[in-house]
């Protein structure tokens, strides 16, 4: 085991294929991209089986000095090892989700897929801060073409404001970087993670780097990309944006933000606690009135992953291991949401809310998982969607119990856009001719939904399984930030925008808490 | 001055290749193509090989106003492989009405460019400049027939010597305020302060060699003369050229004027200024231009802006990151000018307007993504390899303390990229129009297009050792 470049490997197979189908009809195409992405989960899943939980920091750590100025150093900690597996396993479902209905150049759609999965695993993987840029940013290329080929009708502005918004915040980045590399004197990550930055810089740096991750993530008000991006992509360019791009997001934050810039996350706590708390509520708010399925499902992305971001900064276990698991469950229950979608816009051709109604009757299996996904989402006890929500709440509490409050709106805002959504299109009559005609899920579609569907109550059951390889990651980056800690004071800092209005019962209940957090 | 002959080969390989194919057009007749290229395109691989030999000599002939040093050498070699190209690909363009002339003035302008990139005196700088200058009028112009390429070379023309006579003035000056024209003893004045009439002399120099690059305010020629000149004229122009009025304006600027001392606040804020400006006008010209060529004039116009942000940093890293830059711009532009002249209507014209190469990856999968590989490295968006470059600029204006330069500079890459991704959606995205565009290429010519854009795809990653060993050899010269 210990020899194998696994995770070279695991970018090399996808690559390799990707090239293949460049020059092959579309039906070889097809098993190409299933065959190397399936080789690929297997390989994630020995990555998983053979993570030495309690073991070193970086696991399965391969360098070369191929570049000169900058590295080929890959490894990955539990964070990144599971990310790279929810990438693994997501693929093989978005290359069958798109069997039959990408009928145009194939060969060019599932090298893009199979391009994107390298840069994914890449991302998760990389160790080097240049070569964690160059994967970072690649990602813009396959994504443009992937929703201005395939997309809807107005693909072409979507994959536009998709680039040049991502770009946007992507660039500072990288002058941030440079700077970092100059102070540091190196490009790899696991250094940089223990260097301490001088505090000044740390807040120029954080700037930065929160202008690409936020434009990524999406956070309020940078966000406006993700709807259109979402409802022109194809839906399996959807499944793949919503669970695994926006992750470069919230991974970034985790990776970079943090551990890197304690004093500066410290400083600007209130400022991702205030986003955050906007971002729940406006764009929970936002998906309530949409007439369209896949902007509905595009404005609770932001609002989860709001949620992620508030969890992040509460600096503790719960809070951050709960923001985790809201990636991980996102990751599963959007890109089967997505694909809820998709499978009724196969058959009609539209993703109208009111072109439907009365699902229930004529394709129960696809009402039945509709309802799982549905039910995770909104984070029903036992589904994956709870774990992650709580956890990352009861962290939130714990640092500003006004943002919890808040954030809390938002479940129930959830289960509000979400049932209102599975109403009208699975309840209720079934009246329209051409819904009737609608058959039920076919053997690929049911393929597709059982493992999404296995994972999300996987999780939501027994979530030690994902929380284990993790926690002592987790328990890093907080070790690391609890110096900074206490300057954050994140009571008054993210109490205070909203302090004007409240009763003063709350303000007593968070000053009486206060005394709690260590 | 046997010795200074024998270290000065490429040079006269240059000047006798040149006259013999000169001759052979005088004598053989139009008729005899082949053979003149033949001529020309040995000429080009013996003066590189010359050079090659010479590599790692550091030598100053000719009581010093020529360098024979690995940074002209790294020039010269830039320089003559873009013209080698130019010369290969100009015969299935022309067809008829190729001549003997091409060949020739090409190689007298290579000559004329290697002597600017080694030129350590102002008086061999200026004649290095004009016999390059005089030879690109004649080839602007050189399909005499056509009212574009007649208007292209008169503008380049009228508008060179007005540049040139601006340099002119300000060698005048450098010259009169500080007693020589050879670039260490002008370095030597300048150590002394800087007064008014050195400044002047540092402006006005400065002003002539940045029409030569076209960079901003001295760039209105270039989208004109891109737009009108042959298309393999427009390659040559876009590639040597760019190379040797760079490294002239890197040498002057770090050898006559100092890296460091009083001089460098003088030039430094002029260097950023032009670099601003030709990286915002490059890339908002740009949009909403309809014919590639000049889309790529304004392309060119923006990436000298970058180059030039290395070289604001004055430092050894950013001469560096230049070296690299012009390395990596002059196969990217090659390849991109070789796609355009790939394409080619029913009745066998140019296809120069961009909304004509709507649906183009249907029809042609391999030269669409060819030329996407381009666009995208010229964004530099990573993994493609034109990334690098613009890194390695960014970085020494960092490292050099021009954080504001660095972020104003990528900021505005991100302008610069909506037109690179408009020509891919144009490609990728849109329908197939009625007219049918054919490859009417060579196969010698897909090849070179090929092999560029394999090594701008994630390949050229590997080969940065090598490069960052190079230039740092190139650029220790001068410092």
């Amino acid at each position: 085991m210990s020899g194998l470049p696994i995770l070279s490997l695991m970018l090399a197979i996808p690559a390799i294929a990707a090239i293949a189908c460049l020059f092959v009809e579309a039906k070889p195409a097809r098993m190409i991209a299933l065959g190397a992405t399936l080789v690929d989960f297997a390989l994630g899943i020995m990555l998983w089986a053979n993570f030495d939980i309690g073991g070193a920091q970086w696991q399965f750590v391969e360098r070369a000095d191929l570049f000169g100025r900058f590295q080929w150093a890959l490894g990955v900690d539990g964070v990144a090892m599971m990310l790279i597996v929810l990438s693994t396993f997501l693929m093989p479902l978005c290359i069958l989700a798109s069997w039959e209905s990408i009928k145009q150049r194939v060969g060019l759609y599932m090298a893009m897929f199979l391009v994107m999965e390298v840069i994914m695993i890449g991302v998760f993987a990389a160790q080097d801060l240049l070569l964690f840029y160059i994967f970072f940013e690649g990602v813009l290329i396959p994504m443009y073409l992937i929703i201005g080929i395939w997309g809807g009708q107005n693909r072409i502005y979507a994959a536009f404001k998709f680039f040049l918004y991502t770009l946007l915040g992507s660039v500072l980045m990288l002058v941030a970087m440079i700077a970092m590399i100059r102070e540091a004197g190196t490009t790899e990550i696991p250094v940089l993670l223990n260097y301490n930055f001088p505090p000044e810089m740390q807040t120029w740096l954080w700037l930065a780097f929160f202008a690409s991750m936020a434009v990524k993530m999406p956070m309020w008000p940078v966000h406006t990309w993700l709807p259109d991006a979402h409802v022109q992509a194809p839906t399996a360019g959807s499944m793949i944006l919503a669970g695994v791009l926006l992750k470069m997001g919230s991974y970034g934050f985790l990776r970079f933000m943090m551990p890197m810039f304690p004093d500066a996350s410290a400083q600007f706590m209130w400022l991702v606690f205030a986003l955050s708390m906007v971002a729940v509520v406006y764009t929970s708010l936002v998906a309530l009135v949409q007439s369209d399925m896949k902007k509905l499902i595009a404005y609770s992305s932001v609002a989860h992953m709001a949620i992620v971001t508030a969890g992040l900064y509460a600096f503790n276990q719960q809070g951050i291991e709960g923001a985790l698991i809201i990636m991980l469950s996102h990751g599963v229950v959007s890109a089967a949401l997505f694909f809820c979608v998709g499978v009724i816009y196969d058959r009609l051709h539209t993703r109208e809310i009111s072109r439907y109604g009365g699902l229930a009757v004529n394709m129960p299996a696809y009402a039945l998982f509709f309802m799982l996904f549905t039910m995770a989402s909104i984070g029903l006890p036992g589904t994956s969607g709870f774990v992650g929500e709580f956890l990352s709440l009861a962290g939130i509490y714990e640092a500003s119990s006004w943002a919890a409050f808040v954030c809390t709106t938002g479940i129930i805002l959830g289960a509000a856009y979400m049932l209102y959504l599975y109403r009208r299109v699975v309840f209720g009559e079934l009246t329209k001719d051409d819904v009737k005609a609608m058959p039920d899920l076919n053997p690929r579609e049911w393929a597709i939904f059982v493992p999404l569907a296995a994972v999300a109550v996987w999780m939501g059951v027994y979530p030690e399984s994902f929380l284990a390889p993790m926690r002592g990651d987790v328990t890093t980056v907080v070790a690391r930030l609890a110096p900074a800690k206490p300057a954050g004071d994140a009571h008054l800092a993210a109490g205070k925008p909203k302090a004007a209005a409240p009763a003063h019962g709350n303000a007593k209940g968070e000053a009486h808490h206060a005394g709690g957090v260590q | 001055m046997t010795a200074d002959l024998a270290l000065v080969w490429p040079e006269l390989i240059l000047t006798i290749g040149g006259l013999i194919t000169l001759m052979l057009g005088a004598f053989a007749g139009d008729r005899q193509v082949g053979l003149y290229q033949l001529a020309a395109l040995l000429t080009l691989a013996a003066a590189a090989v010359a050079v090659a030999a010479l590599f790692g000599t550091q030598a100053s002939v000719f009581s010093g106003t020529l360098a024979v040093d690995g940074f002209g050498g790294f020039a010269k070699l830039l320089i003559y492989a873009a013209s080698f190209v130019c010369i290969a690909i100009a015969p299935r363009y022309f067809g008829d009405a190729m001549r003997a002339e091409y060949s020739a003035l090409i190689v007298f302008a290579a000559l004329g460019m290697g002597i600017m990139a080694s030129s350590r005196d102002l008086m061999t700088l200026y004649v290095g400049l004009e016999l390059n200058s005089l030879a690109s009028y004649v080839l602007a112009s050189f399909m005499r027939g056509d009212d574009r390429s007649s208007e292209a070379g008169l503008k380049y023309f009228v508008l060179g010597a007005l540049a040139s006579g601006i340099l002119l003035f300000g060698i005048s000056l450098l010259y009169g305020f500080s007693g020589t024209t050879d670039f260490a003893g002008v370095a030597t004045a300048m150590a002394g302060g800087v007064n008014i009439g050195l400044l002047f002399g540092i402006v006005f120099v400065v002003a002539g060699l940045a029409f030569k690059i076209s960079a901003v305010p001295f760039h209105m020629w270039t989208p004109d003369v891109y737009e009108g000149a042959p298309t393999p004229v427009t390659t040559f122009f876009a590639s040597a050229p760019k190379v040797a009025a760079m490294m002239l304006l890197t040498r002057v600027l770090i050898d006559a004027m100092g890296p460091a001392g009083p001089a460098l606040a003088a030039w430094q804020q002029i260097i950023i200024f032009l670099s601003l400006a030709s990286i915002i006008l490059g890339a908002v010209g740009a949009i909403g231009q309809k014919n590639i060529k000049r889309l790529l004039a304004y392309s060119s116009i923006n990436n000298v802006g970058f180059m030039l942000i290395g070289l604001a940093a004055g430092t050894q890293q950013g001469v560096e990151a230049v070296l690299t830059y012009l390395l990596v711009y002059v196969v990217t532009t090659i390849g991109a000018f070789l796609f355009v002249m790939q394409l080619r209507d029913a009745d066998g014209r140019m296809v120069e307007s961009i909304p004509a190469y709507a649906g183009l990856s249907k029809r042609q999968p391999g030269l669409a993504a060819a030329m996407a590989v381009f666009l995208f490295s010229l964004a530099a968006i990573p993994p493609l390899f034109g990334f690098w470059p613009k890194y390695l600029v960014f970085e020494a204006a960092v490292n050099a303390g021009l954080v504001p330069l660095a972020v104003a500079g990528v900021v505005v890459s991100v302008i610069g990229a909506f037109y690179y991704i408009a020509i891919i959606k144009t490609m990728y995205f849109d329908e197939e129009p009625e007219t049918v565009i054919r490859n009417g290429g060579s196969r010698v010519e897909g090849a070179v297009i090929g092999v560029s854009a394999l090594w701008l795809s994630v390949i050229g990653y590997l080969f940065i050792p090598m490069l960052a060993a190079t230039a740092a050899s190139a650029a220790s010269v001068l410092f």
